[in-house]
């Protein structure tokens, strides 16, 4: 096997990762003919591909985020299911990402690709977990390729919130996370941790928490984060946890809330720094990528005869697989921005 | 060791006062003996652990860890003590994690050649958080924004007592203030106080409003230059010398010049100024001269010689052995000149009263000072007892009048709590000869809530780039807006692009009416420098 087969069968173009046997795109970051789409965070899931080809979950929440017409033509694949698109086999294996997030896994003449998506390998209540698919070569995500990303057992994340939460009463703990799969991950362990009051959302993640319970995660008691006019309302929120985008905290919109904690939920908060630019009061460090442990275990559980790496930082990831002697190839693809997780 | 660390973590990121001592009232109730009072020593800078060098910590970790990954890591972090901290692989079969009783004592028996092996363990058997905490306990590099005061403010608040009550006991214990502890949640009876050495909570003035004036007679006030040093007690008694600010923070490290000479016994009140070495008497610097020497931790010979500190004084608190406190201002200054010409000190000299026959002539003197180094007059009653805080009526400053520019808005960046969701802190600059605006200071208060909304406004409609959460806002010769800006003088600063750098700047009117174009120019500001 030369790596030039390899080439033959995938190769990183500008639109993203193209399969030239197959004709079809995985995750790309603009209009294609045909498109395999990992996940559905706005980076890799674009609207107006003519085909697509997802997990049904994946396929609800592009539907439910950019209307019924984000394609042209879909179709739904099971995990474990296979396809064939022009000769090359393709089926999709959970990655434990969020809700739906899958592996592509391609198969053509002998050789077998798997392009993670983004991953994680730590338990996660409202998704599959990840599944290991021995391969030729694994196409990973780095995002969190620095052996400083650690990220730190949830459940102690949780109760640094929940003991703030008790510590002050008066205050409304606002916590920021990504709409999608981090805003429902935090609520369910939340309510893992025994807090059953009602949790109070921002209006964009509403569908999507709805769309979550639809597929059998279930949230607890939501409401709106929305105030009337009547007296007193402002002080409904003291001593409530709301969750928001985090977007929504430099808006007018967080003025409702009494004095805040403003919370983020991010692996970034790993870098006491990267906390305090943002002015977060309580940083919450809660990741959907891997981190540098996960990555490499991965990786080395895999056992690929060679690496290629999408996005984040594949200068470090490279310099480990230098050091275990593995091929690794830095595909240094654009438009991917995890700044939000 | 993993509360305190939580609770570091905690205060690092915690902006408001309150909410700081609502942290630590926790960590007090929640934490045992004698790691709390650890805890307490560590964040009042008063605990002694032997210095670790960061070379030291740098040679542990490329033991463990690849050199191109961590340097890849430390320049993504920035920070040595964080890099070290999460790059640090755990090992299986490590010990059981440290107290923080363990570490303190632990860094105490050991030589200074064991104290890397001793570290080394405690990495293994730590968590990130803890790793983070220990590191910067044995490099000695505490920046937490909580100071003494704020520590004595949350055990007073744990104990529902004054905190007076807490400074007056403060020095007479040491860590880990076992004693202070269990009198505070009341297992254990109040501690005696031995007075030797104790900071004494200091007495403050209220700033003279207009309707003051009539109050203040020639018969039973008096008044003195306010000059622009800090304030200090210094308390020389049996052995014991020491040096606090007015917070009873300890500052005599940085002031061994000083240290030396308080021979005497007592206790007086003054201002720490520094004076030019090359002049006969003591010609007072400018406070940005002072400035060089505060919050350090070793004085050069070269800066001691350059920039000799000495004490203005203006009360005695206790001379002999006598606590004079109770008496009346008068009763205390004749005795503190009394005191003054019977003892030969070179550090310290009498602050002068300035004779008056009425507030007319305090108002004339407050309006033309003898020198740049006097911020206005203070002006105390004559009857008044030495009296810890801020009682009414007794102690008077009035400052002259501030100085003040227009200056264009630049750049804002969003608040802390409450005004997250506001741009609150704001950047300013004055125009050059060449028509560009550089900044001069930053302000974040001085305007109402109502004018915050309207600022916070602006800054939206005329935002013109980002940078986190900076906002750069429109800022040329026709559209921008002008602040008034109030401050109380102007430094020399290399470290700004416009040269200078202000003191205590507020934002004190909205031009809203004046077009950008007629702001003031760099030169208006460059006059006023010393």
């Amino acid at each position: 096997m030369t790596k030039k087969r390899f080439q033959d069968l995938i190769c990183p173009t500008p639109k993203g990762i193209y399969c030239p046997p197959g004709d079809f795109y995985i995750d790309p970051v603009s209009p294609v003919d045909r498109a395999v789409i990992t996940h559905g965070h706005a980076d890799h899931a674009r609207a107006g591909h003519k085909a697509v080809l997802a997990t049904p979950e994946t396929i609800d929440i592009m539907a439910t985020r950019y209307g019924e017409t984000f394609t042209e033509s879909r179709q739904s694949l099971a995990l474990g299911e296979t396809v064939t698109i022009n000769g090359v086999c393709v089926s999709l294996a959970p990655a434990g990402h969020v809700l739906g997030s899958a592996q592509s896994i391609l198969e053509y003449d002998g050789v077998r690709i798997v392009a993670s998506g983004d991953y994680k390998r730590r338990p996660d209540p409202t998704c599959t977990p990840f599944e290991p698919i021995s391969c030729d070569v694994f196409i990973s995500e780095a995002t969190f390729a620095l052996p400083v990303f650690r990220h730190p057992d949830d459940r102690d994340e949780i109760e640094k919130l929940l003991k703030s939460v008790r510590q002050f009463p008066e205050r409304t703990h606002l916590v920021g996370a990504y709409s999608l799969g981090k805003a429902q991950r935090v609520i369910r362990l939340i309510r893992n941790a025994g807090y059953d009051e009602a949790i109070y959302i921002h209006g964009a993640m509403k569908s999507l928490c709805a769309l979550y319970e639809r597929n059998g995660v279930d949230l607890g008691a939501l409401e709106s984060a929305t105030l009337t006019n009547a007296a007193g309302e402002k002080q409904k929120f003291a001593g409530k946890i709301v969750v928001a985008p985090p977007s929504a905290f430099a808006d007018k919109w967080a003025r409702r809330f009494p004095d805040p904690v403003t919370c983020f939920a991010s692996g970034w908060m790993g870098i006491r720094q990267r906390a305090k630019q943002r002015g977060v009061e309580l940083p919450l460090v809660l990741s959907d990528h891997a981190d540098w442990d996960e990555l490499t275990t991965t990786i080395e559980e895999i056992g690929p005869q060679e690496l290629w790496i999408t996005h984040g930082r594949d200068d470090a990831l490279s310099r480990w697989a230098e050091l275990k002697g593995l091929t690794a190839r830095p595909l240094s693809l654009i438009g991917y921005d995890d700044e939000g997780d | 060791m993993e509360r305190f660390s939580k609770l570091l973590e905690r205060l690092i990121l915690t902006p408001q006062r309150n909410g700081k001592i609502q942290l630590l009232v926790d960590y007090f109730a929640e934490t045992p003996d004698p790691d709390r009072g650890f805890g307490v020593a560590a964040i009042t800078g008063e605990l002694e652990i032997s210095s670790f060098k960061p070379a030291m910590l740098r040679t542990l970790v490329y033991q463990r860890v690849d050199e191109v990954l961590f340097d890849l890591s430390y320049d993504y972090v920035g920070d040595l003590a964080e890099t070290v901290s999460l790059i640090w692989p755990g090992k299986h079969g490590a010990n059981a994690p440290p107290a923080l009783t363990d570490i303190v004592n632990g860094l105490q028996e050991v030589s200074r050649a064991e104290a890397p092996r001793l570290v080394e363990d405690w990495l293994d058997a730590l968590d990130a958080t803890g790793r983070w905490t220990l590191i910067k306990l044995v490099t000695g590099g505490f920046r937490i924004g909580v100071s003494s005061r704020l520590t004595k403010t949350a055990l007073a608040k744990f104990g529902n007592v004054d905190v007076n009550e807490i400074e007056e006991l403060w020095h007479s214990l040491d860590p880990p203030y076992t004693d202070l502890l269990t009198w505070l949640d009341g297992s254990a009876p109040k501690p005696a106080p031995d007075q030797t050495g104790a900071f004494r909570p200091v007495m403050l003035a209220h700033p003279l409003e207009e309707k003051d004036l009539d109050g203040i007679l020639a018969e039973t006030h008096m008044a003195e230059w306010k000059w622009d040093g800090i304030r200090v007690q210094a308390v020389s008694e049996g052995s014991v010398r020491r040096l606090y600010s007015r917070t009873g923070d300890d500052i005599g490290k940085a002031f061994p010049d000083v240290l030396a000479n308080l021979n005497f016994e007592g206790v007086l009140d003054g201002e720490l100024l520094v004076f030019a070495p090359d002049e006969n008497g003591f010609v007072v610097q400018p406070f940005s001269e002072l400035q060089k020497r505060l919050n350090r931790k070793n004085i050069s010979k070269k800066l001691l010689e350059t920039h000799p500190a000495f004490i203005r004084a203006y009360d005695a608190l206790s001379l002999s052995g006598d606590d004079l406190r109770a008496l009346p201002f008068e009763d205390r200054r004749r005795k503190l000149e009394a005191f003054m010409v019977g003892h030969d000190l070179q550090r310290v000299d009498l602050s002068p009263l300035v004779a008056f026959s009425s507030t007319d002539d305090l108002a004339a003197f407050r309006a033309a000072p003898p020198a740049s180094e006097i911020e206005g007059l203070m002006i105390k009653k004559k009857s008044a007892p030495y009296v810890p805080g801020r009682p009414k009526g007794e102690w008077w400053k009035w400052k002259r009048e501030p100085f003040v520019i227009d200056a264009v808005l630049m750049y804002a960046q969003r608040g802390h709590g409450k005004r997250s969701s506001f741009y609150s802190d704001y950047t300013f600059g004055v125009w050059t000869e060449d028509k560009i605006l550089v900044p001069v200071g930053k302000a974040y208060f001085g305007f109402t809530d109502e004018e915050l909304k309207q600022i916070d406004k602006f800054v939206r409609d005329h935002t013109t780039d980002r940078f986190g959460p900076v906002r750069q806002v429109k800022a040329d010769t026709e559209i921008g807006l002008v602040l008034e800006v109030a401050f109380e003088g102007l430094n020399r600063s290399p470290r700004h692009k416009s040269g200078v750098a202000m003191r205590f700047p507020r934002i004190s009117r909205l031009r809203w009416d004046k077009p950008p174009a007629e702001a003031d120019h760099l030169e208006t500001l460059e006059a006023l420098l010393p």
